[in-house]
């Protein structure tokens, strides 16, 4: 794939995608949204997944991302979709800026139990908080687009429509990054991190600054999953959440950040048909096709697109 | 002062099957550097299996004695097949691929398994209670206890002990910690690295799948425990450091205390003040408690 290729790929994506958005029926619009949103999480931790952080608890800034939209819709009266991804952003940054200073002094499986542990203490704190619903959680009203008051089905395309103009701007914002110096650092990273302090650059800043992008991703989808279902819950902090993330990240292959999206689109479809036609044994319908995946295709489903690119496509 | 007392036995008796269930997930972390998600239905298979078979022994009238010997031979081997399946089925193909992959495989194993367990035994509880009331209760200096929980406490220890003694003072167990020590290198030694696997695989699912019938009496066996088990076993290994005996024993008494603590005191809490102690544990010390720092790369 040419160097040219991926943002005007990604702009026809949204060419294609948009009137699409309009014309196919709702679940299906539904179903992509989702997919949409989840993905959004999975392009951050693609990003922090090359300069090394494996994060298994982004279902941490994913539920924060929710919780802070419903709880402002609820609270503040606050209802704007757009007002809303910008406030759980904010929190996104505020949390990850203070949390991040601790969890990147950590690698490996370390900063994975560590990120993972945190989002735990979330989820345990959530679960027995009554005023926020316990393990059922609350629902949302239906949001309002800048101002913009549609009807429910109205508003569902509309929300597509931003999640998947959110989704690719932050796929090629990002595809940026990760040729930007602060990204290409990350990845040296991961090869050798005391030559590059030795380089001059400051491996904590870049590792700290990937971390917070991370967050802010994760805090993002985690609205427009909020907004998408009208409904949270202290699931979005578990750490099988965070897990299907890590699993998404490593099905789609870390080679690509638009990868993530096609990656959880095609997740969630496959979760979602197996929901609709074998309700009692999806769980084993899921774990098998990542059963698969990880036995057949060692190196995500991009290395399907991206053979012969050689060793990019490599986790 | 009496709910002191109550906070240290109950958090004493957590302590004796959270340390069962940790000891397999440690030392097959320890040996095979897989952090085992699928150890969670191993407990979950354990737990089923042993209800089940106990309550058809019951309803069949025989006596109570023969019920504790039924309960952890079901553990063991179903544990046993299990562990033996997964590894030799699955595992034996992805060694050397990264961790992180691993623990997906353990996690689709899981996913999987929980299916089974939902597909053989339903969605209804199990309940094993008669191992548990048969015994009866003592009073010691006033207080009550179960005695099958004393029984529980003393059959932990004896595992402990057990693979303390195992791994320091035989022939096989000094193996082993060569191959945890350098696994490229014993292989060149002529030490069949790969039965090891199989080997440590095996006993750590037997040992949560144990942990699981002997918990099923005490439990309402219902689907979900294997979820709950892994947060907390996950929790102790790490907090005493992933890969060690003594990790498992103190991260298990750790745990079992704050958790009886958190419940006795202040319930709101319970699983956030566990994972609490995790994240304090882990910014102190990353490799946990009993954990030894790797080496850095130059």
């Amino acid at each position: 794939m040419a160097k040219l290729g991926t943002h005007a790929l990604l702009l026809a994506a949204a060419v294609v995608l948009v009137p699409l958005g309009l014309v196919l029926p709702t679940w299906l619009v539904f179903l992509v949204t989702i997919g949409l949103a989840k993905g959004l999480v999975v392009i951050g931790l693609v990003v922090m997944m090359r300069a090394g952080l494996v994060s298994f608890g982004q279902g941490l800034y994913y539920g924060l991302g929710a919780y802070s939209a419903g709880l402002a819709a609820n609270f503040l009266g606050l209802n704007d979709a757009v007002l809303l991804l910008v406030i759980g952003a904010a929190v996104g940054i505020v949390v990850a800026l203070g949390l991040g200073v601790l969890l990147v002094r950590y690698r490996q499986i370390f900063f994975a139990m560590l990120s993972l542990a945190v989002s735990m203490i979330l989820y345990g704190a959530l679960v027995r908080s009554t005023a926020l619903g316990s393990t059922d959680g609350f629902n949302l009203p239906p949001p309002t687009f800048l101002g913009l008051a549609p009807d429910v089905e109205t508003g569902r395309r509309i929300l597509f429509v931003l999640a998947l103009l959110l989704a690719l701007g932050t796929a090629s914002l990002l595809h940026r990054f990760t040729r930007s110096p602060t990204g290409v650092l990350g990845e040296a990273i991961v090869m050798n991190e005391i030559r590059v302090e030795y380089l001059g650059a400051s491996v904590s800043r870049v590792l700290l600054i990937t971390y917070v992008i991370g967050a802010i991703t994760a805090a993002l989808g985690g609205v427009l999953v909020a907004l998408a279902t009208s409904h949270i819950d202290p699931d979005l902090a578990f750490w099988t959440t965070s897990g299907e993330f890590v699993f998404v990240a490593i099905l789609s292959g870390t080679g690509h950040v638009a990868a993530s999206l096609v990656g959880m689109v095609l997740f969630e479809t496959v979760r979602s048909f197996a929901f609709q036609y074998s309700p009692y044994t999806w769980q084993m319908v899921v774990g098998t096709a990542m059963l698969l995946v990880i036995v057949f295709l060692p190196y995500g489903l991009w290395s399907l697109v991206s053979r012969g690119e050689g060793r990019s496509a490599r986790p | 002062m009496q709910q002191l007392v109550a906070i240290l036995i109950d958090g004493t008796i957590y302590f004796s099957w959270l340390f069962i269930v940790s000891l397999g997930l440690t030392l097959i972390y320890g040996v095979m550097k897989i952090l085992n998600i699928a150890h969670g239905s191993f407990y979950a298979l354990g737990a089923y299996a042993a209800a089940s078979a106990v309550g058809a022994w019951f309803a069949a009238g025989l006596p109570a004695a023969g019920s504790y010997l039924l309960l952890a031979v079901c553990g063991l081997a179903i544990g046993a097949a299990i562990g033996f399946a997964v590894e030799r089925g699955l595992l034996r193909r992805m060694y050397g691929r990264d961790e992180v992959v691993m623990i997906l495989v353990t996690y689709a194993v899981f996913l999987i398994l929980e299916d089974v367990i939902k597909l053989v035994w339903g969605v209804n509880p199990y309940l094993a209670y008669q191992p548990y009331t048969a015994l009866g209760r003592i009073a010691i200096g006033g207080i009550g206890f179960a005695v099958y929980d004393l029984i529980l406490l003393a059959l932990a220890l004896a595992m402990g002990f057990a693979a303390w003694f195992t791994l320091n003072r035989t022939r096989y167990g000094r193996l082993l910690l060569v191959v945890i020590h350098d696994r490229e290198i014993s292989s060149a030694m002529g030490i069949n690295v790969a039965r090891m696997f199989t080997v440590t695989f095996t006993i750590g699912a037997m040992l949560g799948a144990l942990g699981g019938a002997v918990a099923a009496p005490g439990i309402s066996v219902v689907p979900g425990i294997g979820v709950d088990i892994i947060v907390l076993a996950f929790a102790v290994s790490v907090i005493g450091g992933l890969g060690s005996v003594a990790g498992a024993a103190i991260g298990a008494l750790i745990v079992g205390l704050t958790r009886a603590a958190a419940i006795h005191l202040v319930p709101e809490v319970e699983l956030f003040v566990i994972y609490a102690v995790m994240a304090i544990v882990l910014a102190f010390r990353p490799e946990g408690l009993f954990g030894r720092p790797a080496a850095r790369k130059i």
